[in-house]
């Protein structure tokens, strides 16, 4: 089992660093070849327009949409990454891969001057609740009825998931809790056992 | 944790982790600034003028007219970066006040106290702060700056400068990791930097937060040069709207930075670009011209 980080541009030492502390073999992704061999895909919190562009001039968009045509290829998104996984995006709207049924809002929680820690409570989780990190964070404005709510704060859902498919608004590679990357992994690994 | 807290230094060095790997430029217009965000920028610098601009004007350099800064917010969606003078809290108060999203504290314009920085940890914005060795990297550290960018020559086109500040931060950072725990304490004070930060860069075998290369970038070959040097990403000044093809000097220099490992790439994006803007030999330079002397 080998989970690849999308590395076009952002945070993607921090989501290596969480895989490395569960003992998990991850992988740089910066080309469709790189995809061969992969069990699942993180793409990071970045710059969401510059990292769509980039995947769409190299190919990455169609060659990581052909990889899900089989339904069993699980895909998480941080904060950039739910935005390219939006099937709908409010405002310039950036090249993307819409994976999941819902609209995005970018950057609808504010400028940096608004960006906040949080305790998120997660049930899927369990106990304590986990340190939510929200930069330039954006909002689910409308979710699809495949799509699951895993967690709100302020009556805004900040975690869903649908299918093989995970988004988080915050970012979980910030922090030192391993628990939602473990819930990614878990994710991966059912679908790579089939 | 209270329930919600802002302005953490977690969101703002949180805020450069995202910026890692893109390219960050200088535009003085919002027509500039469209060029840079379609280009793929992951960040645009609102100025008055460029550096090389500034260097041929004189005089005092300050912050940027607020309604240009205001212009600029608006025509972009990626994060907008303004610059303030060193030590010049009060500009930052109001940069802070029109919610940019990252403040500079750069030596490009004109200081304005010869003793201390700004005390970073008064604003709920995150600041970056230009450094040319571990040393000074630390200080800002220490005075809350949550990004730091080595500071080549702004405003030259010449990038030996960026090159010897990277290297200098370095081969400190290597030094450091090799000395034995019970001589940090000298090396600290060497530094002159505190021993806690001093520490924790032995720990994480790194700055505790983003470097990136600013000071004389001007070719996509220059920026895959400082990423290939250990840059967490480039700061592009002049390099883009003073070469002759700006949007297309944007495109490459941006694709040259993601792809810094692959030769064949940065040449391709290398082809076609137009020329860089001209560049300036660093004898030919006074000492007083020297911006990177500005700041302790």
């Amino acid at each position: 089992m080998r989970i690849g980080i999308l590395s076009i541009q952002g945070d993607v030492r921090e989501h290596e660093r969480m895989f490395q502390r569960l003992g998990l073999e991850s992988a740089r992704i910066r080309q469709p070849e790189d995809l061969v061999d992969l069990s699942g895909l993180v793409i990071p919190g970045g710059e969401s327009t510059t990292i769509g562009m980039l995947m769409q001039e190299y190919g990455l968009i169609d060659a990581i949409k052909e990889k899900t045509r089989s339904g069993h290829f699980p895909i998480w998104g941080t904060c950039a990454g739910l935005i390219l996984l939006a099937k709908e995006v409010l405002g310039p709207s950036p090249a993307r891969l819409g994976l999941v049924d819902m609209t995005a809002d970018r950057n609808a929680w504010g400028r940096q001057v608004s960006s906040f820690e949080a305790d998120i409570a997660i049930a899927a989780l369990g106990s304590p609740p986990y340190p939510g990190v929200f930069i330039r964070a954006p909002r689910i404005k409308r979710l699809g009825q495949e799509v699951t709510a895993l967690a709100s704060y302020q009556d805004q859902v900040v975690m869903a998931e649908s299918g093989p498919y995970l988004v988080t608004a915050f970012h979980p590679e910030l922090t030192d809790d391993l628990r939602v990357h473990q819930y990614f992994a878990q994710k991966v690994e059912t679908y790579w056992r089939g | 944790m209270a329930n919600s807290e802002r302005g953490t230094f977690k969101v703002k060095s949180g805020l450069a982790e995202m910026l890692k790997g893109g390219v960050i430029m200088d535009v003085t217009n919002r027509e500039q600034a469209m060029i840079a965000e379609k280009a793929g920028a992951v960040a645009v610098m609102a100025l008055e003028r460029v550096p090389s601009d500034i260097r041929k004007a004189g005089g005092v350099a300050r912050m940027a007219d607020p309604r240009k800064v205001k212009e600029i917010m608006q025509a972009v969606s990626i994060p907008v970066m303004a610059k303030v003078r060193i030590g010049h809290f009060v500009e930052a108060q109001v940069l802070e006040a029109l919610e940019v999203d990252y403040i500079d504290e750069s030596e490009v314009l004109t200081p304005a106290d010869d003793q201390f920085h700004i005390d970073k940890w008064a604003f709920r914005i995150p600041f970056v702060c230009g450094a040319r060795d571990l040393g000074e990297a630390l200080r800002r550290i220490a005075e809350g700056a949550a990004m730091i960018r080595t500071k080549g020559e702004p405003g030259t086109g010449n990038v030996v400068e960026a090159v010897r500040h990277l290297r200098t931060v370095n081969s400190q950072i290597r030094r450091l990791v090799a000395t034995p725990d019970a001589e940090l304490p000298d090396l600290a004070k060497e530094l002159g930097a505190p021993l806690s930060l001093v520490q924790e860069v032995k720990v994480l075998g790194r700055l505790p937060v983003v470097n990136f290369s600013a000071g004389g970038v001007a070719s996509p070959s220059d920026a895959a040069l400082m990423m290939q040097l250990g840059a967490d990403g480039i700061f592009v000044g002049s390099g883009i709207f003073k070469s002759s093809d700006p949007a297309a000097m944007a495109n490459a220099v941006v694709r040259a930075t993601l792809h810094y490992q692959d030769a064949q790439i940065i040449a391709e994006v290398s082809e076609n670009i137009g020329e860089s803007m001209p560049g300036l030999e660093m004898k030919t330079l006074q000492a007083e011209d020297r911006m990177q002397e500005r700041g302790y």
